[in-house]
């Protein structure tokens, strides 16, 4: 597959401050490429630099083989942009707003079909200001579409959304992925990257500290697993702390909590069962893309949950 | 239909024809403008309203000792053109402008072809077009309902019309440059629109100001522009020193405002 997107050793300082510390990676065609981290790790501005809005101090960007800065022109054609917190003027309509951009561009989408694949139709004549957060959102990105864009760059798109507004949009998304178009996506919510995206960077103070997809990423982190239940009787600690996969074993109230290797579950089941014991309601938990980025980075990647 | 297949027919009829991007843009933010009020209400509204207010004022059309025949009210509407320039160029554009990119609307076009400058030329072109069809209201009501001349000499009267027109313009471009948000620009355009006015003869016509004063009045750009009109109002051309001073303000606010713009 292509590589569309190429970014090699890019570093970009504001003042004293290092935002980009020697950020590589490369976005092939077709995927959904996730760009993880907390606020302030740098994400924004190496998407900056890659849409051509800011000139890197140092490193090399190819966007469909242009250079972001001296084929700014050609570029802006093959593009679609979503940008963290761009609104409209609030009295312009949706349709408006779809007609003039349509018309920036030499091959623009139909803004019409953009209405009905975005669920904005009835929304056409509805000024800016009156659209709701989902509204706003779906209106971005119509208009990072209607370039009919080969890449498309999402900046924090969920973001502020409610749940069902956020699971809408991320099936939308798929939808565009299915007609060919790439996408960027720039996050700092785990369990959108992991729905969506095929490969992610996690990007911390500046750095890349891992890049795989999600699954793996996850299985890395996956040192350990936690098993909790309820035992139908009582039994010793010894019975399940003596099994080699298990490294620890702890009690609250009628929970036992087993934590341990690959193969704990497998050794923890067999073994409760020929002691004739039930494990009731039992939960096991794996490793997920938060633990991977907590292990990675030694911190939390969401300090608020937007709800 | 999925989403997929509804996302095909959304790509493969593309094939509107060409329209440019320019025109797209000056069309909305001519609709923009009207909407939002501000322009058509304080830019066009009030000196239409002062009009309307002066023309009814016996006193105002008595004729003005020592002014070649013109009445108070005569002298009166080439300040009241100057008030709607003003208002439009360096309180109501401005805000528009700063507003944009506070919203971040320049930096999104940034990505786009057509860039920030056709905003900002589609701007320029609204509210020039927005001035012409103001003054041409002020003069046509002025001269229909309350029989005020229209200036002997047009040529010599449009010609301080364009320099004033440019300067202003200049002027609502450096206050949307600096304004680092609208309620700054809103304060920044003020403190330029209200002396700008006073030297326009606003609250005191410039013949009745002391001398110190008239000099500097003939300096600033309304100033220079009202003795244009008057002059071009009797039949003359108007100074030359005048016509240099707009010509200056024009030159060093469109460098200044070229030299601060900011696009986020």
């Amino acid at each position: 597959m292509a590589e569309v997107i190429k970014v090699r050793n890019l570093h970009k300082e504001y003042g004293a401050t290092v935002a980009v510390d020697d950020v590589s990676f490369s976005v092939q065609e077709g995927e959904i490429f996730g760009i993880l981290g907390r606020n302030g790790a740098g994400k924004t501005t190496t998407v900056e630099c890659v849409e051509g809005l800011r000139a890197a101090d140092r490193g090399e960007i190819s966007v469909l083989g242009l250079d972001p800065q001296r084929d700014r022109a050609e570029l802006t054609q093959l593009l679609g942009v979503q940008l963290q917190d761009s609104q409209l003027p609030d009295k312009l309509t949706v349709a408006e707003a779809l007609d003039l951009y349509s018309a920036f561009y030499r091959a623009p989408a139909d803004w019409r079909a953009l209405l009905e694949l975005l669920g904005l139709a009835e929304k056409a004549r509805t000024p800016f200001k009156k659209l709701s957060g989902g509204q706003k959102q779906r209106l971005s990105i119509a208009l990072a579409l209607v370039a009919n864009p080969r890449v498309a760059v999402l900046d924090e798109l969920t973001t502020g959304l409610d749940p069902q507004a956020r699971r809408d949009t991320w099936e939308l998304i798929e939808g565009i992925r299915d007609r060919g178009v790439t996408i960027v996506l720039v996050s700092h919510f785990m369990e959108e990257a992991e729905r969506l995206c095929d490969r992610v960077a996690l990007i911390d103070a500046g750095r890349v500290v891992a890049i795989d997809s999600p699954a793996s990423l996850a299985e890395q982190a996956q040192a350990e697993q936690r098993i909790a239940f309820r035992p139908s009787a009582p039994f010793e600690d010894g019975l399940l702390t003596s099994l080699p996969s298990v490294h620890g074993l702890t009690r609250r109230g009628e929970v036992v909590t087993v934590t341990g290797g690959a193969d704990a579950l497998l050794e923890v089941i067999t073994t409760l069962s020929r002691a004739q014991i039930t494990p009731q309601r039992l939960r096991v938990d794996q490793g997920n893309l938060e633990d991977a980025f907590l292990e990675l980075t030694g911190h939390h990647a969401v300090k608020e949950q937007v709800r | 239909m999925s989403v997929a297949t509804r996302a095909s027919a959304a790509a493969s009829a593309g094939a509107a024809p060409r329209r440019s991007a320019l025109g797209q843009l000056a069309r909305v933010e001519l609709k923009l403008f009207l909407r939002e009020k501000v322009g058509p209400v304080w830019g066009i509204g009030l000196p239409m309203l002062l009009l309307v207010i002066f023309g009814s004022i016996p006193a105002f059309k008595k004729e003005l000792p020592g002014s070649g025949g013109l009445t108070t009210l005569d002298t009166y509407v080439p300040i009241l053109i100057l008030l709607s320039l003003g208002l439009l160029s360096l309180v109501a554009m401005p805000l528009t402008i700063v507003n944009y990119r506070e919203r971040g609307v320049l930096r999104r076009l940034r990505t786009t072809p057509a860039g920030p400058v056709r905003v900002l030329a589609a701007q320029l072109i609204v509210y020039l077009g927005m001035a012409i069809v103001t003054v041409a209201l002020i003069v046509a009501v002025g001269r229909l309902a309350y029989g005020v001349p229209l200036p002997r000499q047009f040529g010599a009267w449009l010609l301080s019309l364009v320099f004033a027109v440019a300067a202003l313009l200049a002027m609502g471009l450096f206050v949307a440059a600096v304004g680092p948000n609208p309620r700054a620009a809103g304060a920044i355009g003020s403190l330029l629109f209200y002396p700008l006015m006073f030297f326009s003869g606003l609250w005191l016509p410039i013949p009745a100001m002391p001398a110190v004063l008239q000099h500097i009045a003939h300096a600033t750009p309304l100033g220079a522009a009202w003795e244009g009109f008057q002059q071009a109002i009797l039949g003359h051309w108007p100074p030359v020193l005048g016509l240099v001073a707009m010509a200056a303000w024009a030159v060093v606010f469109a460098l200044a405002a070229a030299r601060f713009f900011r696009w986020d």
